[in-house]
């Protein structure tokens, strides 16, 4: 099956907006995806047609929620290819999934003198949750060193790996730099020492196929938006063994078997870190996303991205003054830049002006910014609809903004 | 030329981009009686002002940093603009030039209110600007009152 990009745009409605009078060019999904119109439609049938709290009520609505919500459990597991849809938790994203792990795991097996292990690479939210913990546990936070390509030394990684080292926590895919971390082979180096590895794969899932299995992780944290799904859902996925023996994250509803004043008896995972009513709408409209990326033919779709990314490498690359910021051998469709003498911020505005959407700053990753010694980065993410037309746009856009400051 | 052709030019007014490649007063104070931190944390920009008052009046004044185009060339103008001028009055110029970034030409603030630092008036049609344009400012205003917090510009918008 060919990979048709034209017929594929035809599914994502907001791109046929004009901004400014001129056609949008959005090359800013790896801040958020556009949803395709089944991602809208299934949001909002379950409003028009289904909607009723879960796992609570008998009557006919309550059944085809539930029934909806854990659909959706189940289509995210074959997603990750995880073992047991009890394995997969709803979140609110990332972030959270990353703050769950760190609240519950970390809390109970992080003690004071242990150390827990990140990357300089890393965003905040799988920073600060780390940063919390050890201040709170008297532990230590180790960073791992990158290369000026953007890729992990992977030597320097494993010599700060120890005993003392209980947690891993590392991206699948960098954010600003695309570098796709060699998490197996990191996972085995941890799984050596006995630490638990916890990855952050919100940018990796819109790109390439996750199978939580194969990579052994102990932890997967991911979310909706990032791959053509709704806000305010995302998974972190955790092996049973550990789920089973971890604290509760919050207290309430549905997390609960039994409640006395006395005492508590907690539910079994994943019910036991859910508490409270949870995003139905938006573990529904995730499904429909996985859905609508399982019906794209995954080798083609691979090829194209492959293809694009050569391409908008090579035509940014041949802009004098303009320097690519993250060159991994092993990358995905992000392409960070800096242009000589003009701020990222400069850059954004004047291309939006031109219909091209992109993100500037510090994408989140401030730690990182100071190790490129950048104060910011202009940055063009790519998803499945974009196209070479796309990265002409940008380019032309690219070559105003040089005249506008020339 | 097209309406956001023409805002274009009105946000990067040869003054603004001249300001911003070669910003005036882009040192360190010696002697200075009077700093402060200034922090925009939308886009990472960052400017340390310093401040020497004597006898009530601004004798010297300048800034480092990293920042966009309109937050140095903001910086820029301000320090060349407050120059001689008694804290009061820089403050008084603060609120003028404030609601010139926010309101535009419905402001009606005026050009001898203002003087050079007109050229910044296109800033208004980019309400996601307004923040770097304010930055120097708000850190000014901070230097002056002595406070030790750094300055965020996240009140306005």
């Amino acid at each position: 099956m060919k990979f048709d990009v034209a017929r594929l745009r035809e599914e994502f409605p907001i791109l046929k907006e004009m901004v400014y009078g001129k056609p949008l060019t959005y090359l800013d999904s790896a801040a958020t995806s556009q949803k395709p119109q089944q991602v809208i439609d299934a949001i909002s049938r379950f409003f028009l047609k289904e909607n009723a709290n879960v796992h609570r009520g008998v009557h006919y609505l309550s059944e085809r929620a539930t029934e909806g919500y854990e659909n959706a459990r189940l289509e995210v597991q074959k997603f990750l290819n995880a073992t047991h849809a009890s394995e997969i938790i709803f979140v609110r994203g990332t972030t959270e999934a990353i703050n769950l792990v760190a609240a519950t795991y970390g809390k109970k097996h992080v003690g004071s003198g242990d150390e827990v292990l990140i990357t300089e690479m890393e965003h905040h939210s799988n920073i600060v949750p780390w940063q919390m913990l050890c201040e709170e546990k008297g532990a230590r936070l180790c960073v791992a060193p990158i290369s000026d390509s953007g890729e992990l030394e992977l030597d320097a990684f494993e010599k700060l790996v120890s005993v003392k080292t209980k947690i891993v926590a590392v991206t699948h895919v960098s954010n600003v730099l695309g570098t796709i971390n060699p998490i197996k082979r990191i996972v085995e180096i941890a799984h050596a020492y006995g630490a638990k590895v916890v990855v952050d794969g919100a940018q990796a899932v819109p790109h390439l196929p996750v199978d939580v299995q194969a990579l052994d992780c102990d932890f997967y944290a991911l979310s909706g938006h990032k791959v053509y799904g709704p806000t305010g859902i995302g998974v972190v996925y955790g092996k049973s063994e550990l789920l089973e023996d971890m604290p509760p994250y919050q207290g309430g509803g549905d997390m609960i078997l039994s409640v006395t004043f006395e005492k508590t008896i907690y539910n079994k995972p994943p019910n036991k870190f859910e508490a409270g009513t949870p995003n139905m709408a938006g573990a529904i409209g995730l499904a429909a996303a996985i859905v609508f990326l399982a019906t794209l033919p995954q080798d083609e779709r691979a090829e194209e991205e492959k293809s694009l990314l050569e391409y908008g490498t090579q035509a940014l690359s041949a802009i004098p003054g303009l320097r690519l910021i993250g060159t991994a051998r092993e990358k995905v469709s992000v392409l960070s830049f800096v242009l000589e003498g003009i701020h990222p911020h400069d850059i954004g505005t004047i291309l939006d002006r031109e219909g091209v959407a992109i993100r500037t700053g510090h994408h989140c990753a401030q730690p990182l910014m100071k190790r490129l010694k950048l104060p910011a980065t202009a940055r063009a993410s790519l998803a499945c609809y974009n196209t070479r037309a796309d990265i002409d746009q940008l380019v032309a856009g690219l070559h105003k903004v040089q005249e506008i400051f020339k | 030329m097209t309406t956001s052709d023409s805002e274009l030019k009105d946000l990067y007014q040869e003054v603004i981009i001249e300001h911003s490649k070669h910003p005036r007063n882009f040192r360190t104070i010696e002697n200075a009686t009077h700093s402060a931190e200034g922090f925009n944390p939308l886009c990472g920009d960052q400017l340390t002002l310093t401040i020497r008052l004597s006898n009530n009046v601004i004798e010297d004044i300048g800034f480092v940093g990293e920042g966009c185009a309109i937050s140095k060339a903001s910086a820029s103008l301000m320090t060349s603009a407050l120059k001689g001028k008694k804290p009061e009055d820089a403050m008084i110029l603060f609120t003028a030039v404030r609601t010139l970034l926010t309101c535009g030409p419905e402001s009606k603030v005026t050009s001898a209110e203002v003087g050079k630092l007109a050229v910044l008036s296109g800033v208004w049609e980019f309400p996601m600007r307004v923040k770097c344009a304010t930055l120097a400012w708000h850190t000014m205003k901070n230097a002056l009152e002595a406070k030790g917090d750094p300055a965020s510009t996240e009140a306005d918008s």
